[in-house]
């Protein structure tokens, strides 16, 4: 079996994707850390390889025959626990993290109390994360680590007395960087067998064959016969020239293997946003990105997180629930942040101060689109902010009054678009 | 962001060729700084004006003394001087969108006018207008009044080739200023009586010259092109578009350039770089100035790649040649008339497209690029329409980049770089889907 590897390292995360000889996806890998770009590429593709193992695991007992509703539920589970045990380990890093982070910075008089306070968070944590883990809530896909934790981390100190608290925020502040910046190797079946035991009771063995079918796929070689680079940090991987391609032409070929009807792609990520015109084969045949200012890009949507303290994740559902948009002049982030807020002295709701950014957001995707030659059908649109319902909203809704009925794509995948292009190309390549 | 990059050049280390036209035109440049330099002793009288349609015959027959401001302009932005002159000038209160060149030249002006031979350029006395199509340039020399009070101006108003040409009423509506107001002006500030004959004479001598030019551009449709006419073209025109046409000087100039240019024919040779001999793989047309205060950065991130402007229309903003127009001794004014008009920047948009779509198939390139500078409205306005247009009508890849003539915080190496390996992978996949 021959794999090839793509990898997008974008501004705010970094992505990879493995596909088969045919092409098909078998593993989709992404990470948040703002490290240097190689550990974040070793992190992405780690993360990769770990979700075609399992991919390979459900193939190979499928095609055993060993095929069953059951064992597919089981798999998935194990899937899950194995995420688990795997925030786990990050988990413990911190842990241990936080307390030489007390050792060195705190006064010595309340060490013990920020430690105390510490094991209490932290063990209150780990039993609320690790049945939500196991209970279906949370999804990997869309959150990392540190949103995940900090979110039941806030929520666990925020009733503490104030300097309490801001210790504790700063101490964790200080911590998280290099959990999150660390690779984290694990052993596969091992880790396999341990999230095993969370999900299921194996007392009569009717785990046998699948036990056998962990050690086969554990052992399997999945070094990727060739690899593509690409995104906004592909110049400083260690990649030889060959292997490094502009993340223009792999979100346009990423697109066109979803849909080959594809003519036009806009793709916004963290800090670029793309217009790409594809032809009939997936070459790009135009294009205009944003380069002298980030403020239609996914960075703005964070800053304007940040100022009202919820998670990228949050905004675009608030903004759904609008009345109308605010009317947002500013063109720049930061000018906007301070809309944002006047706006809010003003009395004006949070919801319609939303749903005004996201339009203004989407306005500006729209001017690089009318540069780059506007909208043919079918249009497609990719990146990390595709997953935004606010911004899929007023997407559709500029295209239709722009430029008529097309068809819109937008896949599940989409912030993996670029990462899959590049998989494709590696595969695909005559030279 | 800042980002660095493995393929950085270091500028020092990189050994320089120099070709024998080249050293040609640098003596000749360097005598020309060393009379403005000596006006005083002279008595020869200086007239600041402008390179697009410039009347450099008509300043020459009366052994008066170019200044072209935007020419100095360049230099400081390729002496890295450009980003304290600009400076300056925001200081005495120009905006930031203001054109960089003005900018720069002002911000020179203001301290001490020391030109790029490390020589004082002497004070104007007449300031000559010659093309109006740039509305900066009128607003150029108002300010160029203030600051050398009470220096005289000659304004000859351009019409623009709206309809598509130039047309018999427009030739004689310059005439006939050229003959009311630019001549007696120059006739005023010099002291000496307009010479028919003498600018015959010199227009015999820009006709050759310009022929021989034509020559030295058409060459770069041979395959592989033995010039670079876009990095190695804005040499090739420095001495027809500033202060030698009309002279002697200037056509024994082209005369050893095109032999040169026929040697490299001949051995198969493509154009110099700074770092030698460059292996052709890509031949491109291209829309707009360069950028000058990183000028050799820029032009690396093409000759390393192979890639090489076979055409481009900035070489064309002195005039346009190659479609048959030559200075003529026998309508000396009307064919300065015609100059005038017939600059680049004053050509409609359609023409410019048909121009660029022309050069695209006769120079057989394989893309075009648009560098669209944030300074010049009179190139990058319309480029996106140009652009749009010559992809519909030929099927050709273009790429778009953004930068400034001489302002340094307009240039982005990584957004450039950027933009460009995109461009070029978009060729590569044109190239290798056409093969197969």
């Amino acid at each position: 079996m021959k794999l090839y590897l793509g990898i997008d390292l974008g501004s705010t995360t970094s992505k990879a994707i493995i596909v088969d000889e045919k092409g098909t996806i078998i593993g989709r890998g992404i990470t948040n850390t703002r490290a240097n770009y190689e550990t974040a590429a070793e992190i992405a593709r780690m993360e990769a390889e770990y979700n075609s193992r399992f991919s390979l695991l459900l193939h190979s007992i499928n095609k055993v025959g060993g095929s069953s509703d059951e064992l597919h539920s089981i798999i998935n589970q194990v899937e899950v626990a194995f995420q688990y045990l795997q925030f786990h380990k990050r988990y413990q890093i911190l842990h241990d993290n936080m307390r030489t982070t007390v050792e060195e910075k705190q006064r010595r008089q309340i060490k013990h109390i920020l430690n105390d306070e510490l094991d209490k968070v932290f063990k209150k944590i780990e039993t609320d994360i690790r049945s939500e883990f196991l209970a279906g809530t949370v999804s990997t896909s869309t959150q990392f680590f540190r949103d995940i934790f900090s979110a039941h981390y806030m929520h666990e100190i925020e009733s503490l007395e104030q300097s309490l608290f801001d210790d504790l925020v700063s101490i964790y502040e200080v911590s998280i960087l290099s959990v999150e910046n660390q690779v984290v190797s694990f052993d596969f079946s091992e880790l396999v067998m341990n999230a095993v035991d969370l999900v299921v009771d194996n007392k009569n063995g009717k785990l046998d064959k699948f036990k056998s079918g962990v050690d086969a796929v554990a052992s399997l070689d999945l070094a990727p016969a060739d690899y593509i680079g690409t995104g906004y940090g592909r110049q400083l991987l260690p990649f030889e020239e060959k292997h490094i391609k502009s993340e223009i032409l792999c979100h346009a070929f990423g697109a066109h293997n979803f849909f080959p009807k594809t003519r036009t792609v806009l793709d916004i990520g963290g800090q670029d946003t793309k217009a790409i015109q594809v032809d009939g084969h997936g070459l790009v045949t135009s294009f205009q990105m944003n380069d002298r200012c980030a403020a239609g890009c996914g960075r703005y949507l964070g800053y304007i997180a940040d100022e009202l303290s919820l998670s990228v994740s949050e905004l675009g559902p608030m903004a759904l629930e609008c009345d109308y948009e605010t009317n947002i002049c500013s063109t720049c982030t930061v000018f906007a942040g301070a809309e944002l807020r006047e706006n809010l002295n003003l009395g004006e709701k949070r919801e319609n101060i939303l749903a005004g950014l996201h339009k203004a957001i989407v306005m500006r995707a729209f001017s690089l689109l009318a540069r780059s030659g506007g909208v043919r059908n079918e249009f497609t649109f990719t990146g990390g902010v595709a997953r935004n319902p606010a911004v899929v909203k007023y997407v559709s809704q500029m295209v239709k009054e722009n430029y008529g009925d097309l068809t819109i794509n937008i896949h599940p995948d989409s912030i993996f678009m670029g990462a899959l292009g590049a998989a494709l190309l590696s595969k695909n390549r005559r030279d | 962001m800042n980002t660095t990059f493995k393929s950085m050049p270091n500028q020092a280390s990189l050994q320089v060729q120099k070709e024998n036209s080249m050293v040609k035109q640098k003596q000749m440049l360097s005598q020309h700084f060393m009379e403005l330099s000596q006006v005083k002793e002279t008595g020869k009288k200086v007239v600041y004006t402008f390179v697009p349609g410039n009347l450099i015959e008509l300043i020459l027959s009366f052994d008066m003394l170019p200044v072209y401001p935007e020419i100095n302009a360049l230099q400081s932005g390729m002496r890295k001087k450009s980003r304290d002159y600009i400076r300056s000038a925001e200081d005495a209160g120009y905006s930031e969108d203001v054109c960089a060149y003005v900018k720069c030249d002002i911000g020179m002006m203001l301290s001490g006018n020391i030109g790029p031979t490390g020589q004082q350029l002497p004070s104007p006395d007449l300031l000559l207008l010659s093309y109006t199509g740039c509305f900066v340039f009128m607003k150029w020399f108002e300010n160029l009044q203030r600051l050398y009070n009470g220096v005289p101006i000659a304004m000859l108003h351009i019409p623009y080739q709206v309809n598509g040409g130039i047309e018999s009423n427009m030739v004689e509506y310059v005439k006939n200023q050229l003959k009311t107001e630019v001549i007696p002006k120059l006739e005023q500030v010099s002291g000496k009586k307009f010479d028919a004959t003498r600018l015959r004479q010199m227009m015999n001598l820009s006709s050759n010259a310009e022929d021989l030019m034509v020559k030295v551009f058409e060459s770069a449709k041979h395959t592989p092109s033995p010039i670079d006419a876009y990095f190695g073209g804005v040499y090739y025109v420095g001495p027809i578009f500033t202060a030698f046409r009309g002279t002697d000087g200037c056509v024994d100039y082209y005369q050893e350039l095109l032999s040169e240019v026929e040697e490299r024919i001949d051995a198969g040779q493509g154009p110099i770089s700074p770092e030698g001999a460059i292996d052709e793989k890509y031949r491109l047309v291209v829309e707009g100035p360069p950028n000058w205060t990183h000028f050799r950065e820029f032009w690396k991130i093409f000759y390393d790649l192979g890639a090489v402007f076979v055409a481009s229309s900035y070489t064309r903003v002195g005039g346009v040649y190659d479609e048959g127009f030559r200075h003529s001794a026998q309508d000396p004014l009307g064919s300065l008339a015609k100059y005038c008009m017939g600059c680049y920047t004053n050509l409609s948009l359609p023409m410019r497209i048909d121009m660029l779509a022309r050069l695209l198939k006769e120079y057989k390139a394989d893309g075009l690029l648009i560098n669209s500078i944030k300074s010049c409205n009179s190139f990058s306005a319309g480029q996106l329409v140009i652009m749009r247009e010559l992809e519909n009508r030929l099927g050709i890849p273009v790429g778009f980049i953004e930068s400034d003539l001489v302002d340094p915080r307009y240039y982005s190496y990584s957004n450039i770089k950027n933009r460009l390996d995109s461009f070029f992978q978009m060729l590569d996949q044109r190239k290798m889907f056409a093969v197969t």
